[in-house]
């Protein structure tokens, strides 16, 4: 890209509310390393356009457009009233007694969280965490989230508060944490959330988060930008799932860090929403880590789901495998764009990737992407991408055996996504997940069944 | 004489533009055993995919009914609660769907048509334990994704298993000996055996005789060229095994041009 001496369009009118509330901004946030990392955050969207359409890495998603309206911005940290308690309902219901929420942008816990944490665990605000633990935050926050990306710059800019979770050493912790991102304002906002998470040395977490748009009239935009770093022998599970309206948009970047002999596995599930564009950075930066990123995207009307992953191996002997599946019906659209990176530093790399998607409808569309960049004769890896449609055969044996053809077509869909679902290690979770995938296909799930205004 | 169960007057259909049964009359009455045999080629699975509502299929001309009820235009569904059985002679697998969720969902569509409430779930595995028995069928079958990684009779006895529990009017065997060693074949035949009232009715599709010794039929009709061109007794079907197809084939040679 070329010097440019103005940023791009949508960037314009978040640089201009930036420079205009910058003292406001600040001090109603409080954190000093949130603070600190804005002047570069600043620079790189004077220089970097936000992604459009056609972009090397955004040819189906343009995050340009995503920011283009002209949304409100809490930059007062006005209190917006929300009864979280009694207005929401989670589909997920006592899935965790250690939940917070984040309320447009607000970091809001659950009653007493802090005294029900285990010991050695920390659940926080990302702000307060910023004042209270200033070492951790400052040498882990922006490390991951890179320098160039003009999106998790908008982010690190305009960001004033998020979520911090920290394990220490060997902890463990059993219950998984649950986060619930929420939108629900009186105004079309723009939330810039931010999540930092700490695991160390030998540790375990197992995290479910959730994303929910309270109303579906209102317009919204997250820009959600996580860092998440897996110390030596850790282990992180997280099962994020997105359930928002068709009026909402989000450009989500999570970068994961790796140390020596660390396990992941990470499923993203897409029930509902509006533009959803996903970026997943792995690095497998220490010997002998585990990746296993999974996802899955059910699509209709006119949602569009996007995920991009980057799966790169620095060190040697470490395993990665991608699993991506989407069910397309509708005019929706689907984007999988997925990349291994094997340096030559990573010699004995194993790294899998499939994607297998099906189109639902005529006029769904799906566009894959594999891509692997091997720089090492010492590996194994494979990729597989398939796109089609549901099986005739099959479709036609049950109805043989009088099961309705609607009902035939969602029990396929449902079999379709079951080999994802079973991803998800976290206890609980996986059952849970396949109870709203069957609700999300049988239509009991969607826009108007997930509101719980009556309306 | 019964009453008709399955009344096929002049039936003619076709795949991919190309005609393939060209007119066939077939009358079968509660309590009978019809098998239905032909060289290869001569419409035997168009005939069954075709009455079972396959849309693969293309009816230019007749009707087939079931108890008075017209067949064409029926989509497969309804043709099944109104009591149409097919057992195909290659049992589709459907990975992520299991035998119980399959069975539940096709079991309470059919009483959703005769209007009664799904089945209490105590019930329904009472039911399949009970059908299980009659095909000596696995009861981990049950757990198991529908014919994923099931034997060739395995997948038979599952079919046979299905028709049990949906009870149906008529039952059209597509080919259900084939793949089957002596001792599967002595199952699903007792199975079906088993399965036999007076006021049902059974289809036998099948190449070879050697089913017929199991599943006695009343009645035997040669299909050949998409046309029924010979019908009798058992007998029928013993000729055929000792003459072979030849002299049918020769019989009607020219005949439909």
């Amino acid at each position: 890209m070329a010097e440019t001496k103005t940023p791009s369009e949508a960037a314009a009118q978040y640089v201009g509310l930036y420079n205009d509330n910058r003292a406001l901004i600040e001090s109603a946030c409080a954190a000093p390393a949130l603070n600190a990392a804005r002047p570069a955050a600043l620079a790189t969207l004077m220089t970097t356009p936000l992604p459009r359409l056609g972009d090397e890495g955004y040819e189906k998603t343009s995050v340009e457009k995503i920011f283009a309206p002209d949304f409100g911005v809490n930059v007062a940290r006005k209190n917006i009233p929300v009864d979280v308690a009694r207005s929401f309902k989670c589909d997920v219901p006592n899935m965790s007694t250690l939940s917070a929420f984040v309320v447009n942008d607000t970091f809001v816990p659950t009653a007493s969280l802090a005294d029900r944490l285990p010991d050695g665990v920390t659940f926080m605000s990302l702000a307060e965490a910023a004042r209270r633990y200033p070492d951790i935050v400052e040498s882990h926050y922006g490390r991951l989230a890179p320098a160039d990306s003009a999106a998790a710059a908008l982010n690190t800019l305009l960001v004033q508060d998020g979520v911090f979770i920290h394990v220490k050493a060997g902890v463990r912790v059993e219950k998984p944490l649950q986060l619930v991102n929420i939108f629900s304002a009186p105004v079309p906002l723009a939330a810039f959330r931010r999540m930092l998470v700490v695991i160390e040395e030998g540790a375990e977490l197992r995290l479910l988060v959730c994303d929910h748009t309270q109303d579906s009239e209102r317009a919204y935009a997250a820009s959600q930008v996580a860092e998440i770093f897996v110390g030596a022998r850790a282990r992180f599970e997280m099962c994020a799932i997105e359930e928002s309206s068709l009026l909402t948009s989000r450009m989500a970047q999570t970068y994961v860090a790796q140390q020596e002999g660390s396990a992941t596995a990470i499923n993203t599930t897409a029930l509902t929403c509006g533009v959803s564009r996903n970026e997943w950075r792995v690095r497998l930066d220490g010997e002998h880590a585990e990746s296993l990123l999974s996802g899955m995207a059910i699509g209709s009307e006119t949602m569009h789901i996007d995920n991009d992953t980057f799966v790169d191996h620095y060190a040697a002997r470490c395993k990665s495998d991608q699993k991506f599946k989407y069910v397309l019906d509708g005019s929706s659209r689907g984007a999988f764009e997925g990349r291994i990176l094997v340096t030559p530093s990573a010699p004995f790399t194993e790294a899998y990737q499939s994607t297998r998607n099906i189109l639902a409808s005529g006029s769904a569309r799906m566009h894959s992407k594999p891509q692997l960049e091997i720089y090492n004769d010492e590996v194994k890896c494979s990729h597989g991408a398939t796109t089609g449609q549901l099986d005739a055969e099959q479709i036609f044996y049950m109805r043989q055996r009088g099961i309705p053809e609607a009902e035939a077509r969602t029990m396929l869909m449902q079999a379709f996504m079951i080999d994802i679902v079973d991803t998800v290690g976290i206890p609980g979770v996986a059952d849970r997940l396949r109870h709203l995938v069957e609700r999300r296909f049988d239509g009991s799930l969607g826009a108007c069944a997930s509101c719980h205004n009556n309306c | 004489m019964t009453p008709i169960l399955l009344d096929v007057r002049d039936l003619h259909a076709s795949i991919d533009g190309k005609e393939i049964l060209k007119g066939v009359n077939l009358t079968i009455r509660e309590g009978e055993v019809h098998a239905i045999m032909g060289p290869n080629g001569s419409g035997k699975s168009t005939l069954s995919g075709v009455l079972a509502g396959n849309p693969a299929y293309t009816v230019t001309e007749g009707s087939a009914t079931l108890h008075g009820v017209e067949l064409i235009g029926l989509p497969p569904e309804t043709r099944s609660h109104e009591g149409l059985f097919l057992s195909f002679q290659y049992p589709v697998e459907i990975p992520g769907v299991s035998m119980v969720n399959f069975m539940r969902a096709a079991v309470n569509a059919k009483r959703k048509f005769e209007g009664l409430e799904p089945m209490k779930a105590s019930e329904f595995l009472k039911l399949m334990r009970q059908k299980r028995e009659i095909v000596e069928l696995d009861a981990n079958l049950a757990s198991r994704s529908v014919n994923e990684g099931f034997s060739g009779g395995e997948k038979k006895r599952n079919e046979i298993f299905q028709m049990a529990v949906l009870e149906p009017r008529v039952a059209i065997l597509d080919e259900t000996d084939s793949g089957l060693d002596i001792d599967a074949l002595r199952i699903v035949a007792g199975g079906v055996n088993k399965l036999k009232t007076e006021k049902n009715a059974t289809i036998v599709i099948t190449h070879y005789q050697r089913l017929l010794d199991y599943i006695k039929p009343d009645f035997v009709h040669i299909l050949y060229k998409g046309r029924i061109v010979r019908t009798g007794g058992p007998e029928l079907a013993l000729e055929l095994e000792e003459k072979g197809y030849d002299w049918i084939k020769a019989e009607n040679r020219g005949e439909e041009e």
